[in-house]
């Protein structure tokens, strides 16, 4: 398979890999939301944790990604453009502008749908931390294949 | 030192024509042109002479008289005709109390095995599909125990094509000797590696592929057994009666001059190519093995092909870590260089987790494999996996301890 130059670019130096500390220790942070989508066995998972301060804008953002060049670049992605966001307003991310931004093809369109719910789950679980508790967000992206 | 790239390891798909091979084809293009079947010019003899050579050097490889060569396009053909043919020539034999017979085969064969054999249970004949243990190995006692009265077919491949595995063919043909069934194995990735007698065998039809074996490709052959037991086989090509009848068309005579040639050179070279192919091999396992964790070699370590190896690699997957190897040419048992998701039905039937399916690379060396090549590879893989590592949720929920299959993953 032919990958798009930025599917490469973001394969080769990915852009906020990392996490804010082990599962254990970020669960009981309220200043992070994690959103951990996929499955091993589906062959694609991605961990994102977002970490908001006190305006409720997104100041960082961390990614982990078990899956494809064109997984990894949509969740790779998906830091950069959450970044300096606020929570609402990345719910605004739709998985789409991740195809066009990455030339994905057809076959991959999965993987940036797995980058939206990855957002919409962070700030789900952000939110729920936070008293919010605004479940529908959590499955709202959710989708079969 | 780099070696040239890109490196080539992907053996088991196809092999380069060797070019000695070539060299022996090219005067069957625009100097001897003659129909191998035009019994009444010099033009025709002259074919027809090149044609019984290569059958001779074909036989000579697997221990069978050159009668018993019949050249098709390749293994698919080959067991195309073995499978169907076979099984609707002795449909009602020995009995017609169960449908039209029964056949027994396994689940992690090539799909040119699988899907004739689903062709045949849609035509109403029964067949048994045998699962592997974890080693991949189908051995005489599992095909003893689905053997029936009526059992017309038993069809194992001698190596399989992911795994490089290799089943118990010979005292399978035993069996089948014993009970009256016919013997096919799609020998494919066997012959030409490994030293094959289809009588001490005990093989009826065996397949085997021209481009495999440093051949050119579209052309292969099946043997057909014409003695104790004759084997009588239903054409699938029905024309000008060419090949006893049984693959009618004119033959490629340049394809099947060059598989003679090919076939020739591995009667001779086999020995010394396989004690080679499987020292690089060891080498190339070793330094993947000894220098991660959570690597993991699929299928019996021992009955294995000298020049295949399919290894998983935790955490990883397979397509990104083939992306980060571009220069290496292999194959990977990861389901996303498909559109469907499911991961290598031949891992599977293993019982090879999904997620290491999904991990695993096969690579395949070959006549041209260097030491060079095998260090540069190995190195390159250890740098791939090592880079996804560290972008991998699941490598650090290994590290922290945690179970990952104990996790509900979301699973869609």
């Amino acid at each position: 398979m032919a990958y798009s130059e930025k599917v490469i670019d973001h394969y080769q130096s990915p852009r906020n890999v990392g996490s804010f500390g082990k599962s254990g220790e970020v669960k009981e942070r309220s200043d992070i939301g994690v959103g951990i989508v996929g499955a091993p066995e589906c062959g694609d998972v991605m961990q994102l944790q977002i970490k908001v301060n006190d305006e409720g804008v997104i100041e960082d953002a961390k990614f982990k990604c078990f899956g494809c060049g064109s997984a990894i670049a949509s969740s790779s992605l998906a830091t950069e453009w959450i970044k300096g966001r606020t929570v609402d307003d990345a719910l605004n991310i739709k998985n789409t502008e991740i195809v066009e931004e990455l030339s994905l093809p057809p076959v991959k369109i999965h993987c940036s749908v797995l980058a939206e719910d990855s957002i919409r789950h962070a700030i789900a679980d952000y939110k729920k931390k936070n008293g919010a508790g605004d479940e529908s967000d959590a499955h709202a992206g959710e989708h079969t294949h | 030192m780099t070696p040239t790239l890109p490196i080539y390891m992907d053996n088991a798909s196809t092999t380069r024509t060797d070019p000695r091979v070539v060299e022996k084809m090219l005067p069957y293009f625009s100097e001897i042109y003659g129909n191998s079947a035009s019994r009444n010019h010099s033009f025709g003899w002259e074919s027809e002479g090149a044609v019984d050579v290569a059958r001779r050097q074909a036989a000579d490889l697997i221990g069978s008289g050159p009668k018993e060569i019949i050249w098709t396009s390749g293994a698919t053909e080959s067991n195309n005709l073995a499978i169907k043919g076979a099984a609707r020539m002795y449909a009602k034999a020995p009995s017609g109390n169960a449908g039209r017979g029964h056949v027994i085969t396994a689940i992690h064969e090539h799909k040119a095995v699988i899907d004739p054999c689903k062709r045949l249970e849609r035509e109403g004949f029964e067949v048994t599909w045998l699962e592997p243990g974890p080693d991949g190995i189908i051995t005489r006692a599992m095909v003893e125990d689905a053997m029936r009265e009526d059992t017309i077919l038993v069809s194992i491949m001698w190596a399989n094509n992911e795994l490089g595995t290799i089943n118990e063919v010979p005292a399978i043909g035993e069996l089948c000797h014993d009970r009256g069934a016919i013997m096919h194995t799609d020998a494919t990735q066997w012959v030409g590696k490994m030293p094959t007698n289809v009588d001490t065998d005990n093989i009826d039809l065996l397949s085997f592929s021209a481009h495999k074996i440093y051949g050119p490709n579209g052309v292969g052959a099946l043997y057909v057994r014409r003695r104790r037991p004759r084997v009588r086989l239903e054409a699938m090509l029905d024309g000008g009666g060419h090949e006893r009848g049984m693959r009618s068309g004119t033959l490629n005579v340049a394809g099947v001059v060059g598989m003679g040639a090919a076939c020739e050179l591995c009667s001779e070279e086999m020995d010394a190519e396989g004690q080679r192919l499987y020292a690089l091999r060891t080498q190339l396992e070793r330094s993947l093995v000894d220098s991660m964790d959570v690597v993991q070699i699929n299928g019996n370590i021992e009955l294995r092909l000298p020049h295949i190896t399919n290894i998983s690699f935790g955490f990883v997957e397979g397509e990104s870590l083939m992306m980060g190897i571009k220069d290496i040419a292999c194959s990977s048992g990861s389901a996303c260089t498909s559109a469907s998701l499911e991961p290598s039905y031949v891992l599977k039937a293993l019982g090879v987790g999904d997620e290491l399916a999904h991990s695993s690379l096969r690579l395949s060396l070959g006549r041209w494999t260097t030491a060079e090549e095998v260090d540069y590879a190995s190195e390159k893989i250890r740098a791939a996996v090592e880079h996804l590592r560290a972008m991998s949720p699941l490598y650090d929920l290994h590290n922290e301890g945690i179970d990952i299959s104990a996790i509900e993953w979301d699973a869609h």
